[in-house]
């Protein structure tokens, strides 16, 4: 469904470029939940934003549900992002004084869906990422931060997007709450088959995926299977209760 | 993105810093009804003078006798001092296609006395057809007749100002009539007393007495003296006045020997030249009160934004957001550009509503009657609109062409 294919980013010219990304290639099925892993420097927030086609390659092709995306215009990239993809930010980026359902509904606003219609995709959506009908009417800010993600989960879902992609979601959260937010993600790959790919420089965080690709000075170190992915349910017992 | 979206987010985006977007709405509420109220107050005050003009009589010709100018720097006498109109003149002017009635006119400043009272007034010999003329209608008794001048009969029609100048403030108009008066020590007998007219910038009408024109040249302007000090003619209807005036003109010249016209021993005014003349003033004075208001009008609009650059600024991640979920830069521009509208709509919509007020006040007050006129709100709101879309065209811009990367990234 992803397809990456010698994909290059270059920032500046001449001598004051600087290659952020050098030829990485890789592909993702469907249902797939993929952790992108890397220190800081290593191009993982370049590749963020051309995978989630914020940003275009300098060179090579990004087919996205066999289209063409690496050569598109701003106008387009934003059509694809609208029905395509799902942003899960590390910063969160709910509207302020804003309702939970609002928040949810906006993509869908732009989507043009009718307005019956959008509250009830976001109700589904919000039931799928674990929030219960009584936090609808609250304000962005009157929620804890576990649920203030699980909003922006629900709000990455609403659309039915093609892929979802989480940019550190975890990295301004307590260890607690960061498995919670886990527990929705891999509940959203288990039980409705969504496509995931989550960016993290943390291997505890990454470890709770099926697949981990490594990168490094923008190249790809490595890239295979998690033969044991860890349940971040079964972690949120533990913590709960240590004995 | 909906219509509905579109009103739907400018609300709330607009409503959470209610404080800041009311202190906008205000430079713009300001600029519009200032706008409002001195276009108001200029147009009550072109048509109060339009209309006091007016009341000197309709389609009116005036003609003067002129100071015929000597050649070389013999001294000039005043205009209106030259003997040069006479009541030949009168009847041949009568004779003028269009011209619907024309009198004669003699008039000095004389003492006036009654009963111990006495007041100094100007004295108007004329004729019957004067009243019809000049506008002037009766409050009690009636106006001179042409027999009353055959007969050089002593009677007089005075004014109001006369009226309580002579006999007190409190006597009413309909005391004064059968009243003897003394002018210059003749005795006349008050037969009617005029309607009020008000002042009309060219001396008090209600302060004037009114005499036959025959008794006026008879007793007041000297041996067998037959000169007038003025004609007053009213055309047919408005369209022929310019006609009748170079008619009139060419007729005089004729039949007091003058080739050139430049030396003409009379002078000829027309109202409607008195009219736009002074229309003129008023409206460069209007002009001038709108563009005042017009300023600060431009200041609101900045004041807009100043605003939407703080808010475009402010709400940097939430554009990137919004981009990242599938907003274009187009969406972005209008969400921004609609936010400067409703802003200015409704600062024009109050502004069209205070600016209404204060003229109303205004008129109250009795200082003008301000005339509020639908092209002026037309105007305001078409003004505050595009000043909407001019100083929100700048924000939006930079909100619309935002990088959504850079902008989720802004601190």
């Amino acid at each position: 469904m992803i397809d990456f294919k010698d994909i290059t980013k270059t920032y500046g010219s001449g001598t004051e470029a600087y290659a952020a990304l050098r030829g990485i290639s890789f592909s993702i099925n469907e249902g797939e939940f993929v952790a992108i892993m890397g220190p800081s420097g290593s191009g993982k927030s370049t590749l963020m934003h051309i995978l989630g086609c914020l940003d275009t390659p300098t060179s090579g092709t990004y087919r996205l549900d066999g289209k063409d995306v690496s050569t598109m215009s701003d106008n387009e990239l934003a059509d694809v992002r609208k029905g395509k993809i799902g942003f899960v930010f590390q910063s969160f980026n709910l509207l302020p004084r804003t309702t939970v359902l609002r928040n949810v509904m906006l993509p869908l606003v732009y989507a043009g869906v009718s307005p019956r219609e959008r509250e009830n995709r976001a109700t589904a959506a919000l039931n799928a990422a674990g929030l219960t009908e009584e936090h609808f009417t609250h304000l962005s800010n009157q929620l804890s931060g576990g649920q203030i993600q699980r909003v922006a989960i629900a709000r990455a879902l609403v659309n039915d997007p093609a892929l979802i992609l989480a940019d550190e979601p975890t990295g301004n959260l307590d260890s607690r709450t960061s498995l919670v937010v886990l527990d929705t993600l891999q509940k959203l790959n288990r039980w409705h088959g969504r496509t995931i790919v989550l960016i993290t420089h943390e291997p505890d965080i990454a470890e709770h995926s099926e697949r981990i690709i490594r990168l490094r000075d923008g190249s790809i170190i490595s890239d295979e299977k998690n033969p044991a992915p860890r349940d971040a349910a079964r972690e949120t017992e533990l913590y709960d209760d240590p004995a | 993105m909906r219509t509905r979206d579109l009103i739907d987010e400018t609300y709330v985006a607009l409503s959470t810093n209610k404080a800041r977007s009311g202190l906008t709405v205000l430079g713009i509420v300001i600029g519009i009804a200032s706008v409002i109220a001195l276009v108001a107050i200029g147009q009550g005050a072109q048509s109060s003078v339009q209309a006091s003009i007016e009341s000197i009589g309709s389609n009116l010709i005036e003609i003067l006798p002129g100071a015929a100018r000597q050649i070389g720097f013999g001294a000039s006498g005043g205009r209106g001092t030259a003997r040069s109109l006479t009541l030949d003149d009168e009847r041949a002017i009568a004779q003028v296609a269009n011209v619907g009635a024309v009198s004669g006119e003699y008039s000095g400043r004389y003492q006036i006395a009654a009963s111990g009272a006495n007041t100094n007034t100007s004295v108007d010999g004329v004729d019957a057809s004067y009243a019809a003329i000049r506008n002037t209608a009766m409050d009690q008794g009636s106006f001179i007749t042409d027999s009353q001048s055959v007969s050089l009969a002593k009677v007089a029609v005075i004014g109001p100002t006369v009226v309580s100048d002579l006999f007190g403030p409190d006597t009413s108009t309909a005391n004064a009539i059968g009243q003897r008066i003394r002018i210059n020590d003749l005795q006349f007998t008050v037969i009617g007393v005029t309607r009020s007219k008000g002042s009309s910038g060219f001396g008090n009408q209600d302060d004037v007495v009114y005499i036959p024109l025959g008794t006026a040249l008879q007793y007041f302007a000297g041996n067998g003296n037959h000169f007038l000090s003025g004609i007053d003619i009213q055309a047919t209807n408005q369209t022929s006045m310019t006609q009748v005036q170079n008619d009139v003109a060419a007729l005089l010249l004729a039949r007091h020997g003058v080739n050139d016209p430049t030396k003409a021993d009379f002078s000829i005014l027309n109202q409607a030249d008195i009219v736009s003349a002074a229309s003129s003033v008023t409206q460069t004075f209007t002009i001038l009160l709108a563009a005042v208001a017009g300023i600060s009008l431009i200041v609101g609009g900045i004041g807009i934004m100043n605003m939407m650059l703080t808010t475009v600024t402010e709400r940097m991640r939430e554009i990137g957001l919004r981009k990242a979920i599938g907003a274009t830069g187009g969406d972005i521009n209008t969400q921004f550009l609609a936010e400067a509208i409703a802003l200015t709509f409704v600062g024009g919509g109050i502004g069209v509503a205070l600016g209404w007020g204060i003229s109303f006040v205004v008129t109250l007050i009795g200082l003008v009657v301000a005339q509020v006129t639908f092209s002026s709100i037309f105007l305001a709101f078409g003004v505050s609109a595009a000043i909407g879309i001019i100083f929100g065209w700048y924000p939006a811009r930079r909100a619309a062409s935002q990088n959504p990367i850079d902008a989720l990234r802004y601190e």
